[in-house]
């Protein structure tokens, strides 16, 4: 009886997230970044797992890694490395921007795998089309893939579909939905119901027209510029925002700041000392 | 240095700690008035309101600024927070250097910048009760 092979877990966290302008493995849904929570929700199935790095960088949170062996090809660029570290393991790769990924879509696709063929892999539920960032892929792809590689043909989506993957439907419709732009993360801190706490603080007409000098509040905002749009409904801020500065943590920043839990938000209207 | 002070500024005793200083031949103070007009309007009086925790690290960009530029032996800087008469000191800076030209320039920088760049903010009370927050 041959036996499956053991599932290593792998996390990608080497894209250059150049649309949403900043690290989409720190952005964060709930009390973690999203490369620790897609880690620890991967590792939940996996005997061992990884975060898959481009070759210059640091695997963060002290997490272990695998840094890539072929450079700018993307996602396949981390799973052909993935399996010149373990090449006897099947991978279960996960996107690190998928924020509505849960454990049950994960234990649908463990539990149907089949370790006969080269992949498993969800059909996208928008065209049909496999899903290749939240797969397992199998020993006996490796070198199927490394031979694409070599030809140049780095999609992984046409891996799965030309090389006979077995695709299964998505438990839950939006599960591997991905944020790839500051809209959509708003969007789907919102629909997430991803709060957080912050201290925010009045000066000036603020003050005034708030009541308070500072205040504690739970927000789903994920910008500074948000969190003034909810905080303007609530107090009748009068002043616009493009008047606004903002600093957080006692730090300057643009009102397109990106907030996390525990932040100190003060918000500067126009100043006028002298 | 910078400080925001809640009591009145003392002009005199910031000038005499200000000195002596060997190696300066120059010192050139600045003191910013409460005047009892501005823009047409009888002003009262005013309230000025600081973000005393951002002020200390932008009043240290903006030394760091001056002595990048000018060859200065001292740099200080108060300013007044609360409510303030006509007539009383909302700001003093004072610069001692070896010459005035260098005195006079770094003083000039110091408080068009702070005026520009710290989080404080200033509500003119006008003479007939009503108030208002100046760039707001």
């Amino acid at each position: 009886m041959i036996t499956a092979p053991d599932v290593f877990g792998l996390v990608l966290v080497g894209g250059h997230s150049t649309r949403m302008g900043r690290d989409k493995a720190a952005l964060q849904y709930g009390d973690k970044p999203q490369a620790v929570a897609a880690f620890e929700l991967v590792a939940r199935g996996c005997s061992r797992t990884f975060l898959s790095c481009r070759r210059d960088q640091s695997p963060p949170h002290g997490l272990p890694g695998i840094h890539d062996v072929v450079d700018n090809i993307g996602p396949m660029g981390g799973i052909v490395s993935a399996f010149a570290a373990h090449p006897d393991k099947a991978w279960l790769v996960v996107a690190c921007d998928l924020p509505f990924l849960t454990e049950a879509t994960l234990r649908a696709l463990m539990s149907r795998r089949d370790p006969a063929r080269p992949a498993t892999a969800f059909r996208s539920a928008y065209d049909g089309k496999p899903e290749p960032l939240c797969a397992i892929y199998e020993p006996s792809i490796a070198d199927r893939l490394r031979e694409r590689v070599a030809r140049d043909e780095v999609c992984p989506r046409r891996a799965l579909a030309e090389l006979n993957a077995l695709l299964l439907d998505l438990p839950d419709r939006r599960a591997l939905d991905n944020v790839n732009h500051p809209g959509e993360y708003e969007e789907a801190r919102k629909a997430l119901g991803a709060t957080m706490k912050v201290t925010v603080h009045y000066y000036a007409m603020l003050r005034e027209q708030a009541r308070r000098d500072v205040e504690q509040r739970e927000t789903t905002a994920s910008t500074a510029a948000e969190l003034y749009a909810d905080l303007s409904r609530l107090h009748g801020f009068t002043m616009p925002v493009a008047n606004l500065r903002v600093a957080v943590n006692g730090a300057i920043v643009g009102m397109d700041a990106v907030l996390r839990d525990g932040d100190d938000v003060t918000f500067i209207p126009p100043v006028a000392g002298g | 240095m910078f400080e925001l002070s809640d009591k009145p500024i003392d002009g005199t005793a910031l000038r005499a700690a200000m000195m002596p200083v060997p190696s300066a031949g120059a010192l050139v103070v600045f003191e910013g008035w409460v005047r009892d007009h501005n823009e047409g309007q009888a002003v009262g009086s005013l309230s000025y309101e600081a973000a005393a925790a951002l002020c200390g690290a932008e009043a240290n960009k903006i030394i760091v600024e001056v002595r990048q530029r000018w060859d200065v032996t001292g740099i200080r800087c108060v300013h007044r927070v609360g409510h303030l008469r006509i007539g009383e000191v909302a700001v003093w800076v004072g610069v001692t250097s070896g010459h005035r030209d260098a005195a006079f320039a770094a003083c000039r920088y110091v408080i068009d910048e702070v005026k520009a760049r710290l989080p404080i903010w200033k509500k003119e009370h006008y003479a007939d009760g009503r108030d208002r927050w100046i760039g707001a």
